[in-house]
């Protein structure tokens, strides 16, 4: 019980998708205009990592490991496509705000990163909870997000208005710049309080550095996409034989 | 003719892919670094997001419409991408050395941009009939170039300047990439 805790707890702060692990961010930034979407959003996702989790826990015995990378796509798609109908018959509001992102998830690194590198080695409750962390944690980076582009964009929070009336919303924060600009920010923010934890003498944060072709968490980490995307380039041009099982990787 | 012309301005310049849908933004800010590289990146996506286009179109039309299963459409849609990737890598090593040692390191890496699977799936919804979602798919993926190639050539500027220590790496990306989306809200005005 104790380490279903922990993998909540893993999902949620040490290893947040959003903010930590920088993963799935073509959702982060496009359906982020409002907190609701947003959570919307990371719930739907955290629906279909759960469901996937467990179903490729299941199967890992049974997957030959050639080709796990197109069998654990498949069933991805099964579950977005699921999902997809459930929101179009149930929530059809949300079904519209997010529009073309809902199939979209089926290309989201989060879920073939979790597949890969947690689920396809764990049993089926443990995956459970590892779904269940991680979709929460990318359930409140998005709706962080939200919030802040919902608050400087249109003065309200979840469609409440929070601000004085002679607040001037700045509309270009729920139009697309607007997105790049907060996760600009909150990713500075974030890299000030890493260096000052580095330069305090306090913990170090575990960070791979630029060596990500020896780093074991390469199908999580997203660190080699910014710093050494050339190695990353090289790494995927030796296994050009298998493109599909590339992928997994080069979209982390 | 005028209404292709629509399509094409439409999908490159105003609805830009990544600076204002937001779609394949990994290899936007991942593989931006040279302006070489990631016109190499672009040629790729060009040329696959377009027999992409074409093919998924074939395909939803042909197939998942005539035997009415178009619930399978985001299932078949991912595998075809997949495979088609994989198809074209081989086809151009056999028969293409130029073109295969060009495009080389990107091609498998398109299989996850979702920009591909982007605009299958619109063109579907958006009922284009085949050359319109030839042309849609063209224009889409020479937009993610156009973006790619001046974010390249902008962070080559700025590599040696001085940048808060906070901001070093993925922020100054950010706020490049979003100073160019003000700029590409300019090309509203066209349409």
């Amino acid at each position: 019980m104790n380490k279903s805790v922990e993998r909540l707890y893993n999902g949620i702060v040490k290893e947040n998708p959003t903010f930590v692990l920088m993963l799935g961010m073509c959702p982060t930034l496009a359906v982020t205009t409002s907190a609701i979407n947003g959570a919307g959003m990371g719930l739907t996702t955290t629906v279909i990592l759960v469901l996937s989790n467990m179903m490729i826990s299941a199967l890992r015995k049974v997957i030959p490991d050639r080709v796990r990378i197109p069998a654990y796509i498949v069933i991805v798609a099964t579950f977005v496509t699921v999902v997809q109908f459930l929101l179009q018959a149930y929530i059809p509001t949300l079904n519209d705000a997010l529009g073309i992102y809902i199939p979209l998830i089926v290309v989201n690194c989060i879920i073939l990163g979790r597949a890969e590198s947690y689920a396809s080695k764990n049993g089926v409750i443990l995956s459970m909870f590892d779904g269940i962390g991680m979709g929460l944690g990318f359930t409140v980076g998005l709706t962080l997000i939200g919030i802040f582009r919902e608050l400087l964009g249109n003065g309200t929070i979840f469609n409440c208005s929070v601000m004085p009336s002679v607040y001037e919303p700045i509309t270009i924060f729920v139009l697309a710049p607007g997105a790049f600009f907060v996760l600009a920010f909150l990713v500075a923010v974030q890299n000030r309080v890493r260096n000052k934890k580095a330069k305090g003498g306090g913990q170090p944060v575990p960070s791979c550095g630029s060596d990500c072709a020896s780093c074991g968490s390469l199908g999580s980490c997203s660190g080699h996409l910014f710093t050494t995307a050339k190695k990353e380039e090289s790494a995927v041009g030796k296994e050009t034989k298998d493109a599909s099982g590339a992928s997994g990787k080069s979209e982390e | 003719m005028k209404e292709l012309f629509l399509v094409a301005v439409g999908a490159a310049l105003v609805n830009n892919v990544v600076l204002s849908q937001f779609l394949g933004l990994c290899p936007f800010l991942g593989v931006s670094k040279k302006v070489n590289t990631a016109a190499g990146m672009g040629g790729a996506v060009i040329f696959v997001v377009t027999i992409a286009s074409a093919v998924t179109w074939l395909i939803n039309e042909f197939v998942l419409v005539r035997f009415d299963v178009t619930y399978m459409q985001t299932i078949v849609f991912i595998l075809v991408i997949a495979a088609l990737v994989q198809f074209v890598e081989m086809f151009l090593k056999k028969y293409s050395k130029g073109l295969y040692e060009a495009l080389g390191v990107y091609l498998p890496l398109i299989t996850t941009n979702c920009a591909v699977l982007g605009v299958a799936i619109s063109n579907v919804s958006d009922g284009y009939g085949f050359v319109t979602a030839l042309v849609s798919g063209f224009a889409t993926a020479l937009g993610f170039t156009i973006a790619i190639v001046i974010l390249a050539g902008i962070r080559e500027q700025i590599e040696y300047n001085d940048i808060p220590e906070s901001f070093q790496g993925t922020p100054i990306v950010l706020l490049t990439s979003g100073l160019m989306a003000i700029a590409f809200f300019g090309f509203a005005g066209l349409i």
